[in-house]
């Protein structure tokens, strides 16, 4: 079977037609950015954006996704040149032991893009949709053990210019 | 996870064979196979299928392909204005991860949260009919008070079925046997001594769409969930509901509650004890109590009663509220 990560074409000869997405890039590509938490979608630490929209790739099984575009946190900014969210995370601390934080970034990237897209959320009131309420209720799927979510409000803030 | 063959849906009406089933999303299906929980022999994806829109009906209703994803449903404008109850009780479950794969067909399907049904080494009558109901005695604080049976109290834990009950939604299926249409109400069977079925549905019926009724009084509705912590979790009780008022009294309405049956509850008996009625919260509390006469709570979830009552007469008076 096929599958395009990062904008590279990768093919797997012989997958086992149980391996979920996350097993095949931590396992096969060796892609291990993408932690798996809890692997039953309970914490967001697997969240890969899969055509720009974000996932959890541990309730995804790889065989479903040969016609799909994956970004992992590996493929996002260049070396010297993070992402604005990746910048947000170094410049307001919005980590601690850093397990979460792939998850997190992926998120962080499409949920920019779907208030961008004008989509509410379940606590939207007007037409702020990233005040950080909004910003914290958007970025529910993704648990953090060391609690560090006070700093990662303003990284993503910051990462919506703003 | 036990293996399986994998391949994609052949068409709408092609059935199942025997030890297949439907995959959509997987958000549900895949986390039971890896508990041991669903050992199903064929994967049937369906998500090729073309059942990815949302569009108008003759009758200014709206059709919603049972593919389209939850988070595309919950932004959807028509759905915004004209069932905000729908989009509301969406955005309330789950997380924006799960959204952008769980589709409407599998959320309607999706199984029962109780954590006995979910743990393949535990007695369970819904995931081994005949080996006894564990969570009668046990851990059963989310489960039903509401149209249980001696074999099974487990809950629905779908909070866009709950709103798809109270706006008189209707299910379009398509089968070997043919297409038929089943409102929401009535796809869910009670567990009676049959828990292992959740749904009238036959094996290898595929649901094609939900269609939404043009109901106006849809236009003022809400839905609200209480739950144990603040986002991503799921409903310990929720309410959906429909207000119009004119005069001060109950012109039209509708509700459903979540989380306190083995399907979304509509509520008829409340509804029949509000038309007519002057609007006001003391009688918002006595319908639902009216309704909730047939509790039969057990040991660690009477809770929900209260809860329920509550959630009725708050929803109902910010609706009335916003009408005058
Ligand atoms: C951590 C977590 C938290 C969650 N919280 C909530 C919550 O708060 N509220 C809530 O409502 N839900 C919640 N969910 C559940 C989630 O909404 C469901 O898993 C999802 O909606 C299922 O949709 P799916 O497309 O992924 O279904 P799948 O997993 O693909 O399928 C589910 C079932 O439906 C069948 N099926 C799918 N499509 C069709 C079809 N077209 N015709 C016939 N059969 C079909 C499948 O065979 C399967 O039996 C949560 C899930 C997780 C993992
Ligand atoms: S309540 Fe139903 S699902 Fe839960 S253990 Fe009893 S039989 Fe199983
Ligand atoms: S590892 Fe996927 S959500 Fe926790
Ligand atoms: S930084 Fe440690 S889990 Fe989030």
């Amino acid at each position: 079977m096929r599958l395009t990560v990062n904008g590279a074409q990768h093919h797997l000869v012989g997958l086992d037609p149980r391996t979920t997405l996350l097993d095949a890039l931590r396992e096969h590509l060796h892609l291990t950015g993408a932690k798996k938490g809890c692997d039953h979608g309970q914490c967001g630490a697997c969240t890969v954006l899969l055509d720009g929209r974000r996932v959890n790739s541990c309730l995804i099984l790889a065989i479903t996704q040969q016609d799909a575009e994956v970004t992992t946190v590996e493929g996002l900014g260049r070396r010297g040149e993070p992402h604005p969210v990746q910048q947000g995370f170094l410049d307001h601390d919005g980590f601690q032991c850093g397990y979460c934080t792939p998850g997190q970034i992926c998120s962080a990237i499409g949920m920019l893009d779907e208030a961008g897209k004008g989509w509410p959320s379940a606590v939207t009131e007007d037409d702020d949709l990233l005040s950080d309420r909004e910003i914290r209720e958007r970025m529910s799927g993704n648990l953090c053990r060391c609690g560090a979510y006070p700093a990662m409000v303003p990284a993503i803030r910051q990462a919506a210019g703003r | 996870m036990k293996t399986f063959e994998y391949r994609t849906a052949a068409g709408l009406a092609a059935g199942l064979e025997p030890g297949a089933v439907f995959l959509a999303g997987g958000t549900n299906l895949v986390d039971l196979m890896k508990l041991g929980v669903a050992t199903p022999d064929v994967l049937v994806d369906v998500n090729r299928l073309p059942l990815h829109e949302v569009s108008g009906l003759p009758d200014g209703g709206i059709r919603i392909g049972s593919a389209v994803r939850n988070s595309d449903l919950a932004a959807d404008h028509r759905v915004r204005t004209a069932y905000p109850v729908l989009s509301q009780a969406l955005l309330a479950g789950a997380s924006g991860q799960l959204r952008n794969m769980a589709t409407t067909g599998g959320n309607l399907l999706q199984r029962t949260r109780c954590r006995y049904f979910m743990d393949a080494t535990m007695p369970c009558n819904k995931h081994r009919p005949g080996s006894g109901c564990p969570a009668r005695d046990g851990d059963h604080r989310n489960l039903a008070i509401l149209g249980g049976s001696p074999a099974c109290v487990a809950t629905h834990p779908s909070d866009m079925a709950v709103a798809l009950a109270a706006v008189d939604a209707v299910v379009q299926v398509d089968g070997p046997a043919g297409q038929r249409s089943i409102p929401v109400t009535g796809l869910y069977r009670l567990p009676e001594d049959t828990p292992e079925r959740d749904t009238v549905l036959e094996h290898g019926e595929l649901i094609t769409a939900v269609d939404l009724p043009a109901l106006p009084v849809a236009a003022r509705s809400t839905y609200r969930k209480a739950r144990d912590r603040a986002s991503y979790a799921f409903a310990a009780g929720s309410v959906a509901a429909a207000l119009r008022v004119a005069d001060g009294l109950v012109a039209d309405v509708r509700l459903a509650f979540g989380a306190v049956a083995p399907k979304p509850w509509r509520a008829y008996v409340a509804e029949e004890a509000l038309r007519g009625q002057p609007a006001t919260e003391e009688r918002f509390r006595a319908a639902a109590d009216a309704e909730l006469a047939a509790a039969r709570p057990l040991r660690d979830n009477a809770y929900k009663i209260a809860l329920i009552r509550n959630l009725t007469a708050a929803v109902l008076t910010a609706l009335a509220e916003d009408v005058r």
